[in-house]
């Protein structure tokens, strides 16, 4: 069965299905995450009241933020101070354009699919750096200044991280890196397929390193660090703005943790000795349901890795974090590349 | 306007393109106005990386999406920011700046005015009678990868050298041993 829809219905199909992939898997993650599991961590309980076991607390939060008094610093350049944090949400909705999340649930295919996520995440840094300097205060001019410097040093590794993915699927196009890897086998053994963060983990490890530096979270919150700078960048955001950037920033996490799931777990495809007991192939069409739920699971496991790491780490010195970036991970992930185009050569 | 509505009627399958061409043209050029007029150095920043992004929207219409990506990789995600990053460093005050005006901005609007004559002739003159076939397909990576390592290998591999030296360069220059 198959429906034909004109454009403007299919395009409000995909927005409204776009803000449903952006809204419910971060209210879902920080909740999970940032409120339960990091109470328990410490050994408390966390929200209890708000629903059974705190699960409203979000919507009271939400609803807290939206309450409260809109403030513009009295020397701000008003309108870059007012149009930061849509700079950093739009980079979020760019960036979930490119996920795929089933053999035809997907909402634009693009050929430079890795290639176009990895330019539109690079859009957030001008809203951080428009933060920080519209508020015309020094703690948030230098935060806006740190978060620059951290996202450039950071984005090369995870950059070239995704080389090395590319390189092996021969491909820049999600649903085709996908495919590689649920039609690839480890040394004539196609059972798991070729989940890339088996040859991969290397690449898989920097990406994720990268990823925590890109999402400012703890060991990289340099430039929000509270001891030093208040908080840095969103110093002077209150209310509504505030909100919109603490959406973009855990939103964003979710959807770095879908691109991992994507280049180096398989992406929305389960392993063939699953597919095969059912007698279907890799691509049936019952994936475009059941593709969407693998997607959420494998990005569960994805942040619930960021979220252990932010809890368990103490931040890094700004000079140890710059060095770590230049010295460390991209020379690696540079004999990373060359291994890998060796090997794909070789075999 | 009467060459769009001309244009409109020759490829009438193209109106929507042409109207996107339209509106994302008038951003280009307005934003480009107010980034030599304005009075504050991160407004003009702002307004440059406007430029950019529109021109990468450019791209996109003409069914160019790798050469869009690296445009907004490279000309907004590091280039800008890095112009934005300078800026915020050493003189970033919010307000008017004095003395961004001087009195050669005549000369250097007629020399706009005239690089932009030699350039719409020289397009028009070259290019002039080319259309924009039928059936438009986005254009496929590895097509342009082939080209650059096949048809355009020696400027490339020129350009790679350049950029090494420029960056040796920069070493150099920041190193003070």
């Amino acid at each position: 069965m198959s429906v034909e829809l004109a454009y403007w219905q299919s395009t409000s199909i995909r927005l409204v299905f776009a803000l449903v992939a952006v809204l419910i898997p971060a209210g879902g993650a920080v909740y999970l995450y940032l409120f339960k599991m990091m109470s328990f961590m410490q050994s408390r309980l966390g929200p209890m009241e708000a629903g059974p076991y705190g699960s409203m607390q979000l919507l009271a939060e939400v609803g807290k933020w939206l309450q409260k008094e809109d403030i513009f610093p009295r020397k701000a350049d008003k309108l870059v101070f007012a149009l930061a944090p849509y700079v950093v949400l739009l980079s979020t909705f760019l960036l979930v354009l490119v996920v795929p999340f089933g053999p035809d649930a997907y909402f634009v295919d693009l050929d430079v699919g890795v290639f176009f996520a990895l330019a539109v995440s690079s859009v957030s840094v001008l809203g951080i750096l428009m933060a920080g300097w519209g508020s015309a205060n020094k703690y948030s001019l230098l935060g806006g200044l740190r978060a620059a410097g951290q996202l450039i040093a950071y984005e090369l590794p995870m950059v070239l991280a995704v080389v090395g993915v590319v390189i092996q699927a021969g491909t820049l196009s999600m649903q085709g890196i996908v495919s590689a890897q649920a039609e690839g086998e480890i040394f004539g053994f196609g059972g798991l397929g070729n989940p890339f963060i088996i040859t991969q983990f290397v690449g898989f490890a920097i990406f994720m390193i990268a990823v925590q530096a890109e999402l400012s979270m703890t060991p990289f919150d340099m430039p929000i660090a509270e001891s030093e700078l208040v908080t840095g960048y969103l110093t002077e955001y209150s209310g509504m703005r505030f909100l919109l950037f603490f959406i973009g920033e855990f939103a964003t996490a979710n959807i770095f943790a879908f691109f991992a799931s994507v280049l180096f777990l398989g992406g929305w495809t389960v392993p063939p000795f699953i597919t095969d007991i059912f007698g279907i192939e890799y691509d049936d069409a019952i994936f475009n349901v059941l593709g969407p739920i693998v997607m959420l699971t494998k990005m569960l496991l994805v942040t619930f890795l960021v979220y252990w790491a932010r809890f368990s780490y103490p931040r890094f010195r700004e000079d140890q974090l710059q060095r770590f970036a230049w010295k460390i991970l991209i020379p690696i992930s540079l004999v990373n590349i060359f291994v890998t185009g060796v090997l794909k050569v070789v075999f | 306007m009467s060459l769009l509505l001309t244009l409109a009627v020759d490829t009438p399958q193209f109106l929507p393109q042409q109207i996107a061409f339209g509106i994302i043209a008038t951003i280009s050029v307005l934003s480009a106005l107010k980034l030599v007029t304005t009075s504050n150095v991160v407004h003009a920043a702002l307004y440059l990386v406007l430029v950019l992004a529109s021109v990468a929207a450019l791209y996109v219409l003409l069914a160019a999406e790798f050469v869009a990506a690296t445009q907004v990789l490279v000309y907004i995600g590091a280039v800008m920011v890095l112009m934005l990053f300078g800026v915020m460093l050493t003189r970033a005050q919010i307000g008017a700046e004095e003395g961004l005006d001087h009195e050669q901005r005549w000369i250097g609007a007629l020399v706009a005015l005239f690089l932009l004559g030699i350039m719409s002739f020289a397009l028009v003159d070259h290019f002039g009678d080319e259309r924009l076939p039928e059936n438009i397909v986005p254009q496929q990576t590895a097509e342009v990868s082939d080209e650059i390592f096949s048809t355009y290998i020696v400027p490339f591999e020129a350009i790679s050298v350049l950029l090494l030296a420029a960056l040796i360069g920069a070493i150099v220059v920041a190193r003070r041993d």
